[in-house]
């Protein structure tokens, strides 16, 4: 029977054989022609960890450290491992109830996973964390305490040029090319922008191995893979923080702006802007609160004035048309104009002003400040036969300005500078029509007012051309690069000395003379600074806010000292009147600290008046009131709700229905604006199974 | 005692005995880079039994001096206690339905204390090759004879279907395989094409639309009756056969497999089954979709077929030459459940790639061919039928087992003969193995 059935010994053989070949050809589809899942494992199994450099450090010009890097500490918690932790004493040292400590756990379980650890609260204040480090044996290993980075500003100084250090949003990655990624931290502002790349260093990557549960196990490959971080290298900086300080604290309750310059160099020495706030405010634990905060209020403390502000520059502006008439040879330094106090040949009087006849020549003009002089010089500019018709007279004083920095961005080393403007034909052709306008029409941009705008920085920077006798250096706060190389051209624009004109040093000498002598005996001579020559020219500037004229802006312009000049200067001070009063002693104090590094005693007493006195205009006053105003209705309104919640809960023993009536809003401390807020719903409270419930919204609107 | 030495290593095979041991070494090394972490103290791991690897080395240990044990008994002690340890094997089944052991979903298992578990299921397979080894080499047995055949086909099948009651599908399977060893021993082919085919139409009541598939049945119950038309002409009953069939086919499309699903199978079995077909599971029946739903929630499982997705992925990451010893992400990683025991192939077709996998399989079809020669080679009716049951079994128990890692099959959890951690498994071909070659020993011998 055995023998009859050998011949099956094959077939069974051949079975098997047929099921391993399958299982053969199965097993090299999969692993030899299948590409895909190599990437699949790798992507479950390692984890990519990019591992961040500390960023560099900003130096002042005495190499101060005004921007480095503070540790402070997160709260991590892992929580599947809370169970037996001492809950209660963490609440009471956070300050939060045990709603909130669960609350926190399972945002954590969602966004992490319950066995990897997540932040439970990030920055800890140090109260807190010396608290937490103290019982930290209480609530391990639940909780542990991970050091994190981050920007420490030392001398509370300088918020708008350093600039802050944020997380990157959609619009930057995309920007980027994807070189960040979600949840990565940039410079969003300042230097911290505009360094960035030289700032951030190089990030490394680490490969980490991980388990099924998410949990890291260990280096992957030992480590071969991995790319080392390098540290973001320090920079260099124009700055003089205590000159910075202190321009920041003349300039508080104030609206306005300061921008010294190093004219030899275009460094600049300090960009203060008022009001401003202490960067650290943008860092700590607190930082999105504060920069809500800073972001509502209507006197945008975040609006960095050195570059943002633009005015037009008035009286300021007067040096440079006065160079402009010389350049073109359509005055001598000793032309003279018998100045009435206003201006006559147009016909209707304009630019007038007090105190006539003090214009016998250019000197005593600037000196003075003399407006119908300067109206007549910018006529005569605009009316110049060389150039053909008003159009062509405009354009090559036009020219002139753009030469001047004005009208166009500077480039300073910080994002977002405004240009400023400068008026061109097109711009009357389409107010006035074509041949509708002449130098009469426009004669106030002689003297700075009108159309034309300008930046402090713009203005600082106007003055070291003329404190050189014709070049400049762009302006820019970073002098140098730690271990620069060819590689880095960032600052190679600011490195080429520019010479846009080649007006006579005859000409800057007449202007300059004329500077001097506003501070000698001029319009400026609360200006004086003792052992050095200071040129100034003050600026008093009209100016209108929806129509309204309001209070004139305070301007000074100036450079010290004359023969050698080391620091220029131009200071905004907002509503606050003549030049003189406000711009030009805290001009006048910022360039003596700077020169003597110090303040004489007896002027200390000067900083103390300025910077104690508020000057904060009616405008933003008023904006702050009605802001105030609206806060106060919604709290009484959520009090108010809050309490007839209570009140109802006490006695309700049946389902009762309230109403949010008009007695209840007349019954409201605060009289509602008559505009539209969201207190124009009410709504409707029904208590059901001893739990409130927002029945439906109630439009009082519809009610009538 | 020097006499002894000489007569347990006399006439056996050592070609097998060489390949068994490689395969349990590969085990070893296997199961030990599943839990192998960096920095792992081993030698202390082995010393305190703590680590599987380390039970293994025991369990190792173990099989060898069952090997030993095996060598040294008289081979007619097989023969006459054949039928007496295949009552005892169901016996011990009987006994797991009153003391025993819930291990995952299955009370197949008795306490051994020492936290060692005995599966009775797996020892049986020994036990009823034996039985049916006895019961086949009887001289008044006559397999022509459909009586016969029914009487084998009881000792093959009783403990499949306590094993299915036991809920111990995959083993229940295993039984299956002794249908090879009856074909060998003159069982008609119409069985196997019989049983081939309705799998065939099983999978494609699965996979083919039930509209095409009737469709196409028609067509080819009409098309053979084109072809047969003459033989039909002569002998009308062929015809009747045909239209059986199809009545049948049609029935189990339509009727069975329905019922089959929505009734007998749990939720999560046709989960199972379908998504080896790459099929979503949608029960119609809300009670069963709750069940299903629920199933999937308490379930450690993180998605439907989680364990299926991740041993592809580790198999497939591996590549042709595999990452290295204890270099796999998948395995350090645990993502492959049961890696240790019914996913151990994925270990190594992670760590060696596709050389590595398919030396594996050669060295395992080497010794099923070896065992068949074996068989072949054997004069007694006893030891061929033996030898052909540890051949089926070993080779359902790879086919299973590795189709189901590749995704080639449902998960089913059967082992991986030699490789996978476990002690009643490891021993359990250990001694089938080991049986057979004291067997063949003394193939001289003619055995009843």
């Amino acid at each position: 029977m055995a023998v009859f059935n050998q011949s099956r010994q094959t077939t069974i053989q051949l079975i098997m054989a047929i099921v391993f070949g399958i299982i053969l050809i199965r097993l090299m589809s999969l692993q030899v022609f299948s590409g895909k899942y190599a990437k699949l494992a790798n992507d479950q199994a390692i984890l990519r960890k990019v591992v961040y450099p500390s960023r560099g450090i900003i130096f002042d010009r005495k190499g101060k450290a005004i921007l480095d890097n503070v540790t402070m500490y997160d709260l991590m918690v892992t929580p599947s491992q809370v169970k037996g932790v001492d809950t209660a004493t963490l609440c009471r040292i956070l300050g939060i109830d045990t709603a909130e400590f669960k609350k926190r756990i399972l945002t954590a379980i969602i966004k992490n996973s319950r066995n990897r650890s997540s932040v439970f609260e990030p920055l800890l204040t140090p109260d807190k964390y010396a608290k937490i480090n103290e019982n930290l044996f209480r609530f391990q290993p639940a909780f542990f305490l991970q050091e994190r980075p981050i920007r420490g500003y030392p001398f509370k100084a300088a918020a708008h040029i350093l600039g802050y250090v944020g997380e990157v949003d959609s619009a930057m990655l995309k920007r980027s090319n994807f070189f960040y990624q979600m949840g990565d931290y940039a410079g969003r502002t300042g230097l911290e922008n505009y360094y960035e790349r030289i700032l951030m260093g190089e990030r490394g990557i680490q490969y980490i191995l991980r388990d099924n549960f998410n949990r890291p196990i260990g280096p992957y490959e030992k480590g071969m893979f991995d790319t080392v971080s390098v540290a973001g290298r320090n920079l260099n900086t124009y700055i003089d923080i205590e000159v910075q300080q202190l321009a920041e604290k003349l300039l508080s309750n104030k609206v306005g702006s300061v921008v010294a310059i190093e004219p030899q160099t275009g460094g600049i020495i300090a960009m203060a802007t008022g009001p401003t706030f202490d960067p650290n405010e943008l860092t700590g634990p607190e930082a999105r609160k504060n920069f809500s905060r800073l972001f509502l209020d209507p006197a945008s403390p975040l609006l960095n004035r050195g570059m943002q502000g633009v005015y037009p520059p008035g009286s300021t502006f007067k040096p440079l048309g006065g160079l402009v008439a010389l350049d073109e040879g359509l005055i001598t330094p000793s032309f003279g104009y018998p100045c009435f106090g206003r201006y006559g040949p147009c016909g209707r009087p304009a630019c007038t002003h007090h105190n006539a006849g003090h214009a016998a020549n250019l000197k005593i003009a600037i000196a003075n400040s003399c407006n119908s002089y300067f109206a007549d010089l910018f006529r005569k500019a605009i009316d110049n036969r060389n150039y053909p018709g008003v159009e062509g007279g405009l354009q090559q004083w036009k020219s002139y300005m753009n030469a001047f920095g004005l009208g166009h961005r500077i480039g300073v080393d910080l994002p977002g500078e405004y240009a400023g403007y400068i008026p061109d034909t097109a711009r009357y052709n389409k107010v006035f029509r074509r041949g509708g306008w002449n130098s009469c029409t426009i004669a106030s941009l002689g003297i700075g007012q009108g159309e034309i705008q300008a930046t402090p920085l713009q203005m600082a920077n106007a003055m070291c051309m003329i404190a050189n006798r014709g070049w400049y250096y762009i302006p820019h706060f970073v002098d140098s690069i730690e271990n620069e190389t060819e590689a880095d051209t960032i600052l190679n624009k600011y490195r080429r000395k520019i010479t846009p004109l080649h007006i006579p040093d005859s000409a800057y000498q007449a202007v300059i003379d004329g500077m001097e002598m506003v501070v000698t005996n001029g319009t400026a001579r609360n200006a004086k600074i003792e052992g050095f020559n200071v040129c100034a020219k003050t600026g008093t500037v009209e100016n209108y806010f929806r129509g309204k004229k309001q209070k004139d802006h305070s301007f000074f312009v100036a450079f010290a000292p004359k023969e050698n000049p080391r620091i220029a200067i131009c200071v905004v001070v907002e509503n606050a009147g003549f030049g003189a009063t406000w711009a030009a002693p805290i001009a006048s104090l910022l360039m003596e600290k700077f020169l003597t590094d110090s303040i004489t005693q007896k002027r200390q007493a000067e900083v103390d008046r300025i910077s104690n006195v508020s000057i904060i205009p009616t405008k933003i006053k008023y904006e702050r009131a009605v802001r105030d105003s609206i806060k106060r209705v919604k709290d009484s309104l959520i009090r108010l709700r809050l309490e007839r919640e209570q009140k109802a809960r006490i006695d309700s023993s049946e389902n009762t229905v309230y109403l949010m009536d008009d007695e209840m809003y007349k019954s409201l401390p605060v009289r509602v604006p008559n505009r539209k807020l969201p207190l124009q719903q009410t709504d409707y409270f029904v208590m059901q199974d001893n739990r409130w419930k927002i029945k439906q919204p109630f439009n009082r609107n519809n009610k009538a | 005692m020097t006499q002894k030495q000489e007569t347990i290593g006399k006439g056996v095979d050592t070609t097998v005995v060489l390949l068994y041991y490689a395969l349990v070494l590969i085990g070893l090394i296997a199961i030990f880079s599943v839990e192998y972490r960096f920095n792992d103290n081993v030698l202390q791991s082995i010393l305190e039994l703590k680590k599987n690897y380390a039970k293994q080395i025991l369990f190792i240990g173990v099989s060898g001096l069952t090997a030993v044990v095996i060598l040294l008994i008289d081979s007619k002690f097989f023969t006459t206690t054949a039928n007496l340890l295949y009552f005892f094997g169901i016996l011990l089944m009987l006994l797991t339905f009153v003391i025993g052991k819930d291990i995952s979903g299955s009370r197949s298992w008795i306490a051994l204390g020492g936290g060692f578990n005995l599966q009775p299921a797996e020892l049986c397979k020994v036990f009823t090759s034996l039985a049916l080894a006895k019961y086949l080499s009887r001289q008044e047995t006559d397999f022509t004879n459909i009586r016969s055949q029914l009487i084998s086909f009881a000792i093959v099948l009783s403990p499949a279907v306590l094993s299915i009651a036991q809920k111990e599908t995959g083993l229940a399977l295993v039984y299956f395989s002794f249908f090879l060893v009856l074909y060998r021993e003159g069982l008609p082919p119409g069985y196997l094409i019989i049983g081939f085919s309705g799998i065939v139409l099983f999978v494609a009541a699965i996979v083919v639309d039930p509209d095409v598939l009737a469709i196409a049945l028609t067509v080819i119950g009409l098309l053979v009756i084109y072809f047969l038309w003459r033989k039909i002409k002569r002998n009308r009953s062929i015809l009747f056969i045909i239209v059986m069939v199809w009545v049948f086919a049609i029935g189990l499309q339509r009727v069975a497999l329905p019922v089959l699903f929505d009734k007998v199978f749990k939720p999560y079995q046709v989960e199972r089954i379908l998504g080896m077909f790459g099929k979503e599971y949608e029960p119609k029946d809300p009670v069963r979709k709750a069940m299903l739903e629920k199933e999937m929630a308490t379930g450690k499982k993180k998605d439907r077929n989680y364990n299926v997705k991740q041993s592809k992925i580790a198999i497939g990451s591996g590549g042709l030459l595999g990452k290295g010893f204890l270099k796999g992400v998948t395995t350090q990683g645990d993502f492959v459940p049961e890696q240790h025991t019914d996913f151990i192939f994925t270990a190594v077709a992670e760590s060696f790639g596709f050389w590595g996998s398919a030396l594996m399989l050669g060295l395992y079809f080497f010794m099923l061919m070896r065992i068949i020669i074996i068989a072949e080679r054997q004069r007694s009716t006893f030891s061929r039928v033996y030898a052909y049951s540890v051949a089926s079994i070993l080779f359902f128990h790879i086919f299973i087992n590795i189709c189901m890692t590749i995704g080639l099959m449902p998960v089913i959890g059967i082992t991986l003969p030699l490789l996978s951690y476990g002690g009643s498994s490891l021993i359990t071909f250990t001694t089938l193995i080991f049986i057979m070659l004291r067997l063949d020993a003394n193939r001289q011998m003619v055995l009843r």
